[in-house]
């Protein structure tokens, strides 16, 4: 029974993962991330590790490609032309050379039989808070700073630059959508009274049909 | 038959058989209340008090057109659906609704299933919930759906921190993720409520806004996007949209119940055997049926929230709120006050 699971959602993991970096469609690209993931999760819980599997759900294909599907919409990426496996295929084996180079590193360093056992202790929770919290939590502390310096630097790239007007106690420009192009309204064609040298737009039938689309 | 296997399948079924019939109960309940707030009579022609209304709405669901629009994305258009009944019908399976019960000399703990993971693998299940919102959307090939699909993620992504941190802080002081083990400390002390008063008003707002529930209700919200991410479903497929909500709602609102007002158990109350279990199902469902009151009173009294307001409301206010909830239940469990 164990087994006839392992192998289901073994054969399934490997091949939604193909199926990501192969498809053509970003979203369907996204949703064969997300089996991977649940797949990887029933691994996890099929080794004695259900809050490991619990985590990966959780975090993964709960919140994290939630955001990728976001993005993928927001942006309305559509399907890429050209066939994505081929151009990056070589790359693709040499990631997958120098994964197999490191493992192999590992065991020929280590030598095999020094390699633990999965023991329900080492993977339950409290095993694992153990090694998080106290054996590791030099480490742990680092990985999380790192995560606040992304968000940082995330929160810095995406914000706007200020408005030229703005440190000069002229109104905020609150109508600017993006920042570097004021919003166009194709019914008035005045010039904006804050900005008098970006004439806006006259009216134009071809923007309201760039609009409708 | 394996007599455990047996006995898991009973205890689903018997979970299922509740939690199925949340959906055309509270179709009945949603209209005539909405109807009494706003003064009006409501569904009363069909059957006493117009009670078999959801019935003829079943009937409708099945014999209407099931439209698919030729510019939709097919294979994931029909899977959408499939995908908003799953977690729906899943994550119940973690709820406790009675005291263990001793059947031929076998003791069995009144939870479908009795794992050691049991809210995390709540809120694992629920979070998949997203998808078939999402998906729905994007799909349709329609911009009123892609744009209650953006809305959904968005708006889920953003509210699950808060709803996630609040319920950490109830296993602080417990010392456990099994909500049997919550129970079990509501029972031997107060209701979580009354210690954390600010958590359970996190939870329940973000719980409003994990169901897509007015004031929150912004993927379907009708006076701009039609029916959001619904707008195409027709027939079946969107009583299965149907069905998931009211159905995430109820699993919700048991997880509420059992993280912050004792779940099956009464206070005062220690009945075991099956007296007890009779008694704590009963006590659950009664308890669920007040907070669904809850969610239909809040829906027909508070207008929308504006999309930006929204997202305010989610990152600066919950969110920090329940840091904060955390922080303060973290030191009292720490000073040995719960």
């Amino acid at each position: 029974m164990e087994t006839l699971i392992f192998l289901i959602f073994a054969v399934l993991a490997v091949a939604s993962s193909l199926v990501v970096v192969a498809h053509k469609s970003p979203v369907y690209a996204t949703m064969s991330l997300v089996l991977t993931l649940f797949s990887v999760a029933v691994l996890f819980v099929l080794l004695g590790a259900p809050f490991l599997g619990a985590l990966q759900i959780l975090v993964y294909a709960g919140a994290i490609v939630v955001l990728f599907l976001f993005v993928i919409m927001l942006l309305n990426l559509q399907k890429s032309e050209e066939r994505r496996l081929g151009p990056q295929l070589g790359v693709a084996m040499l990631g997958a050379l120098i994964f197999v180079g490191m493992v192999g590193l590992v065991f020929w360093r280590s030598g095999a039989p020094a390699l633990q056992r999965l023991t329900p202790e080492l993977v339950s929770l409290k095993g694992l808070a153990t090694a998080l919290f106290a054996d590791y939590l030099l480490p742990f502390e680092i990985v999380g700073l790192l995560l606040l310096v992304a968000v940082v630097g995330a929160t810095v790239a995406a914000r706007k630059a200020p408005e030229p007007g703005a440190e000069s106690g002229l109104l905020p420009r609150e109508d600017y959508v993006s920042g570097d192009e004021p919003r166009t309204d194709p019914l008035r064609s005045l010039p904006d009274p804050r900005r008098p040298d970006v004439a806006e737009p006259a009216y134009k039938p071809a923007a309201f049909k760039e609009a409708a689309k | 038959m394996n007599p455990d296997l047996t006995a898991t399948l009973l205890k689903y079924a018997v979970m299922f058989g509740v939690f199925i019939n949340v959906a055309p109960i509270m179709n009945w309940v949603e209209r005539r209340a909405c109807a009494y707030i706003q003064d009006r009579p409501g569904p009363n022609r069909v059957g006493p008090l117009g009670l078999f209304q959801p019935l003829a709405d079943a009937v409708k669901f099945m014999f209407k057109e099931d439209v698919t629009p030729a510019a939709a994305d097919k294979l994931l258009y029909l899977m959408a659906p499939v995908l908003a009944l799953l977690p729906a019908f899943t994550t119940f399976v973690i709820i406790p609704f009675g005291p263990d019960i001793t059947v031929g000399g076998r003791t069995i703990p009144l939870v479908v299933a009795p794992v050691d993971t049991g809210v995390l693998l709540f809120l694992a299940l629920s979070s998949l919930a997203v998808y078939s919102l999402v998906l729905a959307g994007y799909a349709s090939n329609n911009k009123f759906s892609l744009l209650g699909g953006i809305r959904a993620s968005a708006q889920l992504i953003s509210y699950e921190l808060a709803l996630t941190l609040s319920v950490l802080a109830v296993l602080l002081p417990v010392n456990s993720f099994r909500l049997s083990d919550i129970v079990a400390y509501q029972q031997a002390h107060v209701w979580n409520f009354i210690p954390q008063i600010l958590g359970f008003f996190v939870f329940l707002v973000a719980s409003f806004a994990e169901t897509n529930r007015l004031p929150f209700d912004l993927p379907e919200a009708e006076s701009e996007l039609i029916a959001g991410f619904h707008t195409e479903y027709s027939a079946m497929r969107f009583a299965a949209f149907f069905q998931a909500e009211y159905t995430n709602m109820a699993a919700l609102a048991a997880l509420g119940v059992t993280l912050f007002f004792g779940g099956w158990s009464l206070p005062g109350v220690h009945l075991t055997g099956w007296l007890g279990a009779v008694v704590g199902l009963a006590t659950l469902v009664a308890k669920i049926i007040v907070c669904m009151a809850v969610f239909v009173w809040v829906r027909w009294t508070f207008p929308r929230f504006r999309y930006d307001q929204l997202m305010r409301l989610g990152w600066k206010v919950l969110l920090p709120l329940s840091i904060l909830n955390l922080i303060l239940v973290a030191a009292m469990t720490l000073a040995g006050w719960l």
